[in-house]
């Protein structure tokens, strides 16, 4: 599973830089994003999921938090 | 504004819904445009700034209630004026004793932030009741979609406020805590099973823990807005009071005319005094009971008279 590393990225750029990632796996493909605690893991995993994406986790661990996401339709 | 300014051969129909105000230069007048909830389509935009530049000088000024205000018109303009800018196109406000043009933020429809559709109704109140006369003072109108509350509403005679009642769906939730973190009101908390535990008193109808849910747990129970009467600026200041909440979108104009039947009523005799005051001497029990009969389900049990702030002006009356 491919792990992409928000953390230190602020707003809006996390979320670009996600939907660009997500641009390289196929649909159905799973894929994690570590986001910082705060305005990130508030606004990204929203924006991803209106986007198409189907949100299977989201966890906190030591301070930041780990989104499990399945790519949707393009 | 006067009616009955001796004139030339101009149509004094155009002046009498207002929207002319007499500048310190001879003859020369503003004409305030009517521009609900401050929205303009670019080919109005246009057309205003070119009568701008050939009857006003190449100026305009932005209002405060977001409406643009053509200056330095001599008099003698006015039919050309109105004719230019296309009746029915752009319309010339109001001023004096009447429902002014209401104001709006930029509401949900792009702005994250908002619950409701105060364009919409903004749009709708000036289509149904703008420019009616109240017999006693200037009566404001405007729409916030959310409760940050750019355009301040409670400072306007009747001030809307989108609002959301949120519901939780359990078995949608996936623990991950984000919604008890957004909620800065301390309306929701994790319990040791991480599940959120609501504690509706606490709720300003935000509506953020439905937005940054990721799973959509929370959903959306109520939606409409929360109604604060009696606020207007000036002189003296007042800050309206809650009577309503959850309101729906398509009871406003209803909302509004039943406010306007009470104060044309109440107000009967006073002269030139604002819904505010009239509530502080009615009392704010009075219009309660107007407003629920006719809206039941919706008015607040109880709530206090416009708040009159000392410390604005040093004295209070
Ligand atoms: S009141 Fe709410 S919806 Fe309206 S502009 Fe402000 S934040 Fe946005
Ligand atoms: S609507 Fe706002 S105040 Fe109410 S529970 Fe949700 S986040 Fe908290
Ligand atoms: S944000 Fe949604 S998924 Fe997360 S704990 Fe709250 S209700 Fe559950």
């Amino acid at each position: 599973m491919t792990t992409v590393d928000l953390r230190g990225v602020t707003c809006p750029t996390n979320f670009v830089k996600a939907k660009l990632a997500l641009e390289m796996v196929d649909t159905g493909a799973v894929i994690e994003f570590l986001l910082d605690d705060g305005e990130p893991v508030k606004n990204v995993p929203r924006s991803l999921k209106a986007e198409g994406h189907k949100l299977l986790g989201l966890k906190e661990t030591d301070g930041y938090y780990v989104l499990t996401l399945e790519k949707g339709e393009e | 504004m006067s009616d009955e300014k001796k004139s030339t051969a101009i149509d004094l129909k155009n002046l009498k819904a207002g929207g002319f105000i007499k500048e310190r230069g001879k003859d020369l007048f503003t004409v305030r445009l009517r521009v609900p909830g401050g929205r303009l389509p670019v080919g109005r935009l246009k057309k205003i700034a070119e009568v701008a530049e050939k009857y006003g000088q190449g100026m305009v000024h932005l209002s405060v209630r977001q409406s643009v205000e053509l200056i330095n018109i001599n008099f003698k303009d006015f039919d050309a004026v109105v004719a230019e800018l296309g009746e029915g196109t752009q319309k010339v406000a109001s001023c004096g004793a009447r429902v002014r043009v209401p104001t709006a933020c930029g509401g949900c429809e792009y702005n994250p932030n908002g619950l409701v559709d105060t364009q919409k109704s903004a749009l709708e109140v000036d289509e149904k009741l703008f420019g009616t006369p109240t017999g006693h003072h200037k009566f404001k109108v405007g729409f916030a979609g959310c409760p940050f509350d750019c355009p301040k509403s409670a400072t306007n005679d009747v001030g809307f406020q989108g609002a959301i009642w949120p519901v939780l769906e359990q078995d949608d939730c996936i623990g991950c805590g984000l919604c008890a973190k957004s909620c800065t009101e301390g309306a929701i908390a994790m319990d040791d099973a991480k599940r959120p535990v609501f504690t509706g008193d606490n709720c300003l109808y935000c509506g953020d823990c439905v937005k940054v849910c990721p799973t959509e747990a929370w959903k959306t129970e109520k939606k409409g807005y929360t109604v604060r009467i009696g606020g207007k600026w000036g002189r003296r200041p007042l800050v309206g009071t809650l009577f309503a909440e959850f309101l729906p979108e398509d009871r406003v104009v209803d909302f509004i005319t039943a406010v306007l039947d009470w104060y044309k009523e109440k107000a009967e005799g006073e002269g030139r005094i604002r819904l505010g005051d009239v509530i502080r001497a009615e009392g704010a029990a009075a219009l309660l009971g107007h407003l629920r009969e006719r809206f039941p389900g919706f008015v607040v049990d109880a709530t206090i008279p416009p708040q009159a702030i000392a410390t604005q002006i040093g004295k209070e009356r």
